[in-house]
């Protein structure tokens, strides 16, 4: 079964499928329902997926999963930013749709692997376990939102385009014939539609309150106010209100309960641990040294993870707490170890 | 897949042509066409081919042929009705009628209806409008009100007649009825149930004839204010040329089905039977939607299965090569909760396994028998599946 989105990575997967001789089922997720919020799974995407699926003269099915969606991915996503955290509704979405309710439904109807159009890879290690891996392409690679996938659901996964680089899965797709082949790359949250700042501030207000809070610099002292805290995130420099004029400052705490957020120059922004709770079942077993990275195409850095904190070897920016934090493997610096998120104070 | 190996138990999502609307279909295809408009002897021809159908519909409804009025589909029919009463009352009084129908209506009716800020009446826990309830549920000052036939999802029979009495007893005579009867047609003869009735639906393609097709029954001298506007065609109520090839072909489904209805309920209605006590007989925890089987049209079995999704259920009957159906699928083609099901009361959990099989006149008894097999495998390995995890 593959999993297409309409877009190019997953039809290219989806024929590299049928080109290796799979039997090949496409499956269509139908996630976001809102009315006037038409970012993904709209019909023309959906078309488009049914097209390419016609094309590759493989079945094509739209599954409805929008109850679960809204349970798992988007009520989270408000109760996050109504609690003053960071969230990365992707991986939640990869965590209990695409790699959950879908994956078991796909073995539940018979499939022996779930494909989808991620750029990531799998390798299986000499005492036959299976990690994660980045995806060849580095600036597309998507190991950071699948962190959380374990060993068994890597047993039965597929990510057929995760040795290309983006130039080659275009250049297949044209070869192909796909009418995917130029269709730009999906961007941002994929159930708010619009502009990126003011599209979220719109989605945000509807749903949750908005508060305004204060803003004030090291020593305490009121700098300015902004008119919404739920849509701030630590080390951001834009969005402020703040008079130019001095040096770059940056959001280093937010204090969400008493509605005050704490800005400073960059040096005040690196911390040398990061706190982490909820770690994805396949890193329990994960310490010592590792590379841990901050979002999704951040850089790894060195670190020892001692328990739940993680010591960075130099200083480094602060995480925002709901961000995940995924760590690599020293060693073989592609391959995940696990991830977890980071932790609020 | 090939065409012989399909068990179609789909009919009403649409229903085979039947060979006596493609023979007229072809037959009217096939040769020089005029415009029923015009006034040259082929335009002349094309009227008359239009008049015949118009009058072999309106024998098959017990109505005036001037009453129909043909439109593209059932959707439009229903649209022209609620829209066109609406508009035409609100023209005539100067002030936005109130209008009302029943909570399982199909969405071309009661989309409209909530588009027009009307009243949704409540049903009973078979689907049905209870015509006592109205004294309670229906405005007075309602100007119109739309009950179905028969329910498209379930099968249940309204009692119309009692139905139209009760709106005249509550409005003072003054309401409208109009009835979507897409669903109703191939099984029932609605020439009787309907006397009281001002406005019905029907689309072709539900019993044999062409998709794209349908029809509005408005007596005379009921207010309809044309939706679409342009050559005044169908005496002003309906412009733009009409398909007749399409009509030709509706009007032969409509007399064969009419013609071979009896006999079709009886022989439909037994595989109908055979085929839910044998799912019944085979498989634990499935219950009928609505198991007294008298209420229901003859060509309906609504089945839900316990600890299945009806999502999971249709993959794995499609690929072994049975088409049934769920709740109304959307654009996009994904299943949505069944609002049908919603207002009957039925329990959300036994709802999520819910599927409908619609049975026809191509349905045969190997059919049904190879049908039962495939679902009794698919239920099986679903529930083997989900609880062996």
């Amino acid at each position: 079964m593959v999993a297409m989105s309409g877009g190019v990575d997953s039809s290219v997967a989806a024929a590299l499928c049928g080109q290796a001789g799979h039997e090949v089922v496409g499956v269509t997720l139908k996630l976001w329902g809102g009315a006037s919020d038409r970012g993904c799974c709209s019909v023309a995407d959906v078309d488009d997926a049914r097209r390419v699926a016609d094309q590759l003269g493989i079945d094509h099915h739209v599954f409805n999963y929008s109850e679960q969606f809204d349970e798992s991915v988007v009520a989270p996503y408000l109760r996050a930013h109504e609690a003053g955290l960071t969230p990365n509704p992707c991986i939640e979405c990869n965590r209990a749709i695409k790699f959950d309710a879908l994956h078991q439904r796909a073995l539940a109807l018979g499939f022996d692997a779930v494909a989808t159009g991620h750029h990531a890879r799998i390798v299986v290690r000499p005492d036959g376990t299976r990690r994660l891996r980045r995806g060849a392409d580095s600036a597309k690679d998507q190991s950071y939102v699948l962190y959380m996938l374990g060993e068994q659901v890597l047993a039965s996964t597929l990510f057929p385009v995760g040795d290309l680089d983006k130039s080659e899965v275009r250049r297949l797709a044209r070869n192909f014939g796909l009418r995917t082949a130029i269709k730009p790359d999906s961007q941002d949250v994929c159930f708010i539609a619009g502009e990126r700042s003011r599209a979220r501030e719109t989605f945000l207000g509807d749903r949750i309150g908005l508060r305004p809070a204060r803003v004030v610099d090291g020593q305490g002292t009121e700098v300015g106010r902004v008119p919404a805290i739920e849509l701030l995130t630590i080390g951001q420099r834009k969005g402020l209100g703040l008079p130019g004029g001095t040096a770059p400052r940056y959001v280093v705490d937010i204090d969400h309960r008493g509605g005050v957020v704490t800005v400073g120059g960059k040096s005040s922004l690196l911390t040398d641990t990061v706190l982490l709770e909820n770690f994805a079942p396949a890193s329990r077993s994960c310490r010592g040294a590792v590379l841990a990275q901050c979002s999704a195409h951040g850089e790894a850095r060195p670190a020892v993870l001692d328990g739940m904190v993680l010591r960075w070897a130099e200083p480094t920016r602060r995480v925002a707490p709901g961000q995940s934090v995924v760590l690599y493997d020293p060693r073989a610096p592609d391959e995940v170890l696990g991830g977890a998120f980071a932790a609020a104070g | 897949m090939s065409a012989s190996s399909i068990a179609y138990l789909d009919h009403a999502a649409t229903s085979p042509v039947r060979p006596q609307a493609l023979d007229a279909l072809q037959a009217w295809l096939g040769q020089p066409r005029g415009n029923p408009s015009g006034t040259h002897h082929l335009a002349r021809q094309a009227r008359r081919a239009l008049d015949d159908a118009r009058d072999v519909l309106a024998e098959t409804l017990g109505c005036g042929p001037g009453d129909l009025v043909f439109t593209a589909g059932g959707t439009e029919a229903d649209n022209l009705a609620l829209f066109g009463v609406a508009d035409a009352l609100a023209v005539q009084d100067g002030v936005a009628p109130v209008l009302a129908c029943s909570a399982v209506e199909h969405h071309a009716v009661l989309d409209p209806v909530l588009r027009l800020g009307g009243t949704i009446l409540p049903v009973d826990r078979y689907g049905r409008v209870e015509p006592g309830a109205l004294d309670e549920t229906l405005p007075r000052n309602t100007a119109l009100v739309s009950v179905m036939a028969a329910n498209n999802e379930v099968g249940t029979i309204n009692d119309l007649a009692a139905v139209v009495a009760a709106v005249a007893a509550r409005t003072d005579g003054r309401a409208l009825v109009h009835t979507d009867a897409v669903a109703a047609f191939a099984w029932l003869d609605l020439r009787q149930r309907i006397a009281g009735v001002d406005l019905l639906t029907l689309s072709a393609h539900k019993f044999g004839g062409c998709q794209g097709v349908g029809l509005l029954m408005a007596r005379p001298g009921v207010p309809l204010r044309a939706r679409l506007l342009g050559g005044g065609q169908e005496r002003d109520r309906r412009s733009g040329t009409q398909n007749v090839a399409g009509i030709v072909a509706m009007a032969a489904a409509a007399a064969v089905t009419v013609a071979e209805r009896d006999a079709t309920v009886e022989r439909v209605g037994g595989l109908r039977d055979r085929f839910v006590d044998a799912l019944g007989d085979r498989l634990d925890a499935v219950h009928e939607t609505v198991s007294d089987r008298g209420l229901k049209v003859a060509s309906n079995a609504h089945v839900c299965f316990s600890g299945v999704l009806s999502e999971e259920l249709l993959f794995l009957l499609d690929r072994a090569g049975l088409c049934a159906s769920a709740a109304s699928s959307c654009a996009s083609g994904a299943i949505n909760v069944s609002h049908v099901l919603a207002a009957m009361g039925v329990d959300a959990e036994q709802g999520r396994g819910a599927l409908r099989f619609t049975l026809g006149w191509t349905t045969t008894h190997e059919d049904v028998d190879r049908a039962t097999e495939i679902v009794v495998d698919a239920v099986s390995h679903l529930r083997a599946a989900r609880s062996g995890r």
